[in-house]
Parts: structure tokens; C-alpha cells; sequence
């Protein structure tokens, strides 16, 4: 069963809709991070999903149990979950009184208070800092008490909301070390919203793609960051080469697309005369100096428009006809002696070529 | 200038010197004003809370009514509660009238808009996301509330300590209401009144630089309070 359950959950606010017919199933003991754009509706969600508010409609289960539905049961319900928020709201008190506050609210006794943040403290890497004011902390350190906090009453679900939204690489780091500590080893339920797609990478063990309200794909990471199945997700991950286009001519398996003139190659099984969506990873995409005989079903001759090194990696752009970007090493850059404006060959299989069929009355 | 030196010399060994009559009236005038501060926090701390809390109609015509009441004159309370507690009045029989009762009265109704008025300001300067962390991390409604009640302590206690030197400083309503019986009701400013009336200059400036002690006391411990908060 899963840890918490959001069945069509619709959210307006005034006549605007934030929410549209989101169904997630949180499974026990994972993180999953919802990643979608600025404004798509990720801290909606998950204020719902902490009871904070209710839904226009549809239900949110706890446990199997339907808590949109037991407005009596709320408090003992969200107190088995914890929320971090982007902004690290401090009370305006010690360290110490900040993080023993959940236990406060539980009417836990002193010496417990005591032992529990001490430990607490202790795990964040903040030992030492009880008496400081809370009020005068870094955001980095502000945000480890949030998550000391929250944590402390030992919650079954956690929610972050951008909890590294706006800090240095460092304390973002220190974050999400304890993120995953807290998963691994209290078995934490977590859920997490970010629009940082290598931090969803990194932590998530399930990915859910928010984006204009609606949960458009939910996957594990090398789906969503690999194999989106949509070009708005696609676009959203950083996916490069997007075009579109309409399938020429199709034999065993392999369709031929014109894509502005151009024809691409690539395997799908939809029939002659679908309109598509394609995309190419950039890393897919080979150089040579020569038009060589090669496995690759797609060969173009390009010019070189603009190269930009970034560590030991090369960004290419390309104009094939159509823009084309490839991503080659700096040093096979440099031996092959590329600049602007010189002739090139570009090649890339037919099964590097992704092909979405486009969806209904776009 | 020369008179007026003596007497502020004079003023100020009878302060010095604890003169038995300038330490009563003190003294009493601390208390009545304290009293009627406490009376008034317990009233308006969570009449300004209700008001915070609860989105009603005309909620903003209720807040610009309450800050028109900051500046009522102290003769007016004077006036109504005179009316209320007098021999003819509706309470007259409890005999308030000329008692430190019914001074304590007219300067609480004084000072209720202040605290009412500043108390919500106060509440309305907590930041908006306390509420939602507080009940992220498990608080009941009414546990969030104190919590927010309690982030906004340094600005609440603030305004306490602005109408406690309201309070000291009006005469109206204590010379009106106590009517200055001397021991009993007679407090710093009606004192002041009444000696620079008969020509005691020196009792009364030495009054006078109490009062205005104490207003700088008052100031030094406001500033102090709203720089922490």
C-alpha cells in the first residue's frame, strides 16, 4: 500500500486552477522528487499533501486512510509528517528551543527534549550551536535546523520544498547528505520538490515531472532524464535537437521523417504520415572530418556555427540544414582542429533518433 | 533665572534626599499606572489577536476606528467614565468615584486602542510563514497562535511600554475620577497641577523631573526592546 496517495486532486485559488488531476502514489521508504518550472505547482502540492490545505476536490490517503475526509483526524494525521519549507522560517528563539519545538507541541517531557535535540544537533553538524539565536544563522545552517527540526519528532513522511533553493554548493551538499541519511537510516518517507534536475538525479529513487498543473510523467530518473515520453518533458530536462516533422516512409521499423526538408531516419512503428516530435541527445551525435562508412544510418554534411568548451567537454552547434548540437570531448575537439565556420560530417543512428508521436490538436 | 535655578536645586534634594511626600506620590503614581497596563494587556492582547486571526467583514473599518481612538483626549475618558461611576450614574453604587479604582478605570479605557491598535500590528509584522511551520511541525490551531502571539512578544511588550508612559503622564482622567485627595489619590500630575497653582514651585518641578525620569526610562527601555525585535 502506499505511504500517501493523492486521488485527482484538483487546486484552485479565485477562478486560476493550480492543480489538475494529480494521481501519485508515494511508496514507503522512497524519495521522490517532483521537478517541474517555477510556478507549475509543486508547493501547492505539497502543502496538500501535508493537510496544510485542502484540496478543491479529490483525496489524499495516508496510509490507506482517507484524510481529506476526516477533518477531526488532521492533526494527529500531519503529525506524522514533517514539511520543510524554500524559506527556512525560524521562531525567534535559541537553536535549541527551534528544534525542540515539535516535541513542545507534543507535550514531551524535559529530559527528552534534551536528549533528543542534543542528538539531533549532534546529526546535523550543528553541535554547539543550541544557545546561538536562531535569527542569526546562515541560510545554510538555517536550513539544517529546519531539517533537525523536522526530523526530531521522527515523522513516517517528509516534505521538502526546494530545500536548497538559493544556498552555496557547500551547505547544498551538507543538505542533501542529510537527506539521504535521514532516508537510509530512519527510513523516512520523503518527498522532495526542486527545479534542480541534477538534484533529482542525484537523490530520487522515482521522479514525477510537474509542469502547468499537471503531473505530465512519473518514472525512475534514467526514464525522465533519458527517455522522456513527451517533448515538454523532454524540453523541461534539458534535452537538446527537439524538432518536429512527418514520417515520409516507413519499412521494418525504420521510419524515414522529413523534418524540414531534411530526412532523418529513425525506428518507430507509427505509420506513414504522422506528425512527430524528434529528439537527438547531443552526445549521440558523432563528428568526423570525413563522410566514412559507418553503422550510422543518419550522415549529414554540417558547418560549424559556434563551439563552446566547458570543462573537458565541447559544445557544438551545428547547421545541418536544420540547428544540430553535438557535445564532443576537448580533446577530440582539438585533434580534429574544429572551428567556425569549417565543413564537417555529422552521423548518429537511427535508434539515437527518439520519435514522439505528437499529441492530439497540436 | 536666578529663582529658577534655586528652585530646581531645591527639586533636587528633595528628590535626593527621598522626601517623604515626593516617594508617595511616586510611588502611586507607579502602581495605579501599572495596574491599569496589566488590566489592559490582559484585555487587549487577545482582543488584538481575535481581530488578527479572523478574516471578517468591515475588519478594516474596526482597525481604522481602533487607531482613531490612539489620540482621545484624556477629559473625554475623564468625562465618560465620570458619568458611568457618579452618584447618578449606572455603577454609582459601587462608589468608585474619587477612588484609585477609578483612576486605574480611565486610564485603561485610555490605553486600550494603543495596546488593541499595536498589538495587531505587532501580530500582523510575524512573518506569514511561522503559522505554516508551526502547524508543519505538528502545533494544534491554538498552539500555532501562541506561537505567533509569542514571535511578536518584543513589539507587543513595545507597545505595553508606550501606553504605560500614556498612562503616567495624563491628568485628565486622574484628576477628574481620583479628584487629587492627598495619600490617597493624588498622583505625579495632578500633584504638578496643583503645586504650581499654589505657587509650591519647587515641589512641583521636583515632580516634574521625576516624570519626565521616568518617560526617559520608559524610552531607553522601548528603544532597547524594538532594536532586539
Amino acid at each position: 500500500m502506499a505511504m500517501l496517495q493523492a486521488v485527482n486532486v484538483e487546486q484552485r485559488r479565485d477562478s486560476k486552477v493550480l492543480l489538475k488531476g494529480v494521481n501519485l502514489d508515494i511508496e514507503k521508504g522512497e524519495i521522490f522528487v517532483i521537478i517541474g518550472p517555477t510556478g507549475a505547482g509543486k508547493t501547492t502540492l505539497l502543502r496538500i499533501l501535508n493537510l496544510l490545505d485542502r484540496p478543491y476536490s479529490g483525496d489524499i490517503y495516508f496510509n490507506g486512510f482517507n484524510a481529506t475526509r476526516s477533518p477531526g483526524q488532521i492533526l494527529q494525521i500531519r503529525r506524522r509528517m514533517a514539511m520543510v519549507f524554500q524559506k527556512p522560517a525560524v521562531f525567534n528563539s535559541s537553536v535549541f528551543e527551534n528544534i525542540a519545538y515539535p516535541l513542545r507541541v507534543r507535550f514531551n517531557d524535559r529530559k527528552t527534549v534534551a536528549s533528543r535535540v542534543e542528538y539531533m544537533l549532534g546529526i546535523t553538524g550543528l553541535s554547539g550551536y543550541g544557545k546561538r539565536k536562531a535569527k542569526t544563522l546562515s541560510g545554510g545552517e538555517a536550513q539544517r535546523v529546519a531539517l533537525a527540526r523536522a526530523m526530531i519528532s521522527d515523522p513516517e513522511v517528509l516534505l521538502l520544498d526546494e530545500p536548497t533553493a538559493n544556498l552555496d554548493p557547500s551547505s547544498v551538499k551538507i543538505i542533501e547528505d542529510l537527506i539521504i541519511k535521514f532516508n537510509k537510516g530512519n527510513g523516512v518517507t520523503t518527498v522532495m520538490a526542486t527545479h534542480d534536475m541534477s538534484q533529482g538525479q542525484r537523490l530520487a529513487h522515482r521522479v514525477g515531472v510537474l509542469m502547468q498543473a499537471e503531473l505530465i510523467q512519473v518514472g525512475n530518473p534514467s526514464q525522465i532524464f533519458h527517455s522522456p515520453d513527451s517533448i515538454r518533458v523532454a524540453g523541461f530536462v534539458g534535452i537538446r535537437n527537439i524538432m518536429n516533422g512527418k514520417i515520409i516512409a516507413a519499412e521494418s521499423g525504420i521510419a524515414t521523417i522529413d523534418a524540414g526538408g531534411s530526412h532523418i531516419a529513425g525506428v518507430s512503428d507509427l505509420p506513414v504520415g504522422s506528425s512527430v516530435n524528434i529528439y537527438i541527445r547531443p552526445e549521440d551525435v558523432t563528428l568526423t572530418l570525413q563522410e566514412t562508412a559507418s553503422s550510422a544510418r543518419n550522415t549529414l554534411n554540417c558547418t560549424i556555427k559556434s563551439l563552446s568548451f566547458s570543462g573537458s567537454l565541447c559544445h557544438i552547434s551545428l547547421d545541418c540544414g536544420f540547428p544540430l548540437e553535438a557535445l564532443v570531448t576537448r580533446k577530440s575537439a582539438e585533434e580534429m582542429q574544429l572551428g567556425e565556420g569549417k565543413n564537417i560530417y555529422a552521423s548518429f543512428k537511427a535508434t539515437a533518433v527518439k520519435i514522439l508521436q505528437e499529441p492530439n490538436g497540436r | 533665572m536666578q529663582e529658577l535655578w534655586e528652585a530646581l536645586v531645591q527639586a533636587v534634594n528633595l528628590i535626593v534626599s527621598l522626601d517623604p511626600e515626593v516617594m508617595e506620590i511616586s510611588w502611586r503614581s507607579l502602581y495605579i499606572s501599572a495596574i491599569a497596563i496589566i488590566l489592559g494587556a490582559v484585555i487587549c492582547i487577545p482582543i488584538g489577536g481575535l481581530i488578527h486571526f479572523h478574516d471578517f467583514r468591515g475588519k478594516r473599518v474596526v482597525i481604522n476606528i481602533i487607531q482613531t481612538f490612539y489620540s482621545i483626549p484624556t477629559v473625554v475618558i475623564g468625562l465618560f467614565v465620570f458619568l458611568f461611576i457618579s452618584r447618578a450614574g449606572p455603577l454609582g453604587g459601587l462608589q468608585l468615584l474619587f477612588t484609585p479604582a477609578a483612576v486605574i478605570i480611565g486610564q485603561m479605557l485610555l490605553i486600550l486602542p494603543v495596546l488593541t491598535g499595536m498589538t495587531i500590528s505587532a501580530l500582523n509584522g510575524v512573518d506569514k510563514a511561522i503559522k505554516d511551520t508551526a502547524l508543519s511541525l505538528g502545533a494544534s490551531g491554538s498552539q500555532a497562535i501562541w506561537t505567533i502571539i509569542g514571535e511578536a512578544r518584543f513589539a507587543v511588550v513595545g507597545a505595553l511600554i508606550l501606553g504605560f508612559g500614556r498612562a503616567i503622564s495624563e491628568v485628565g482622567a486622574a484628576m477628574m475620577l481620583g479628584g487629587n485627595i492627598k495619600g490617597y489619590t493624588r498622583v505625579l500630575t495632578t500633584a504638578i497641577s496643583l503645586e504650581t497653582q499654589r505657587g509650591e514651585l519647587v515641589l512641583a518641578l521636583a515632580l516634574g523631573i521625576i516624570l519626565i525620569a521616568i518617560a526617559l526610562v520608559i524610552n531607553v527601555i522601548v528603544n532597547i526592546f524594538l532594536q532586539r525585535y
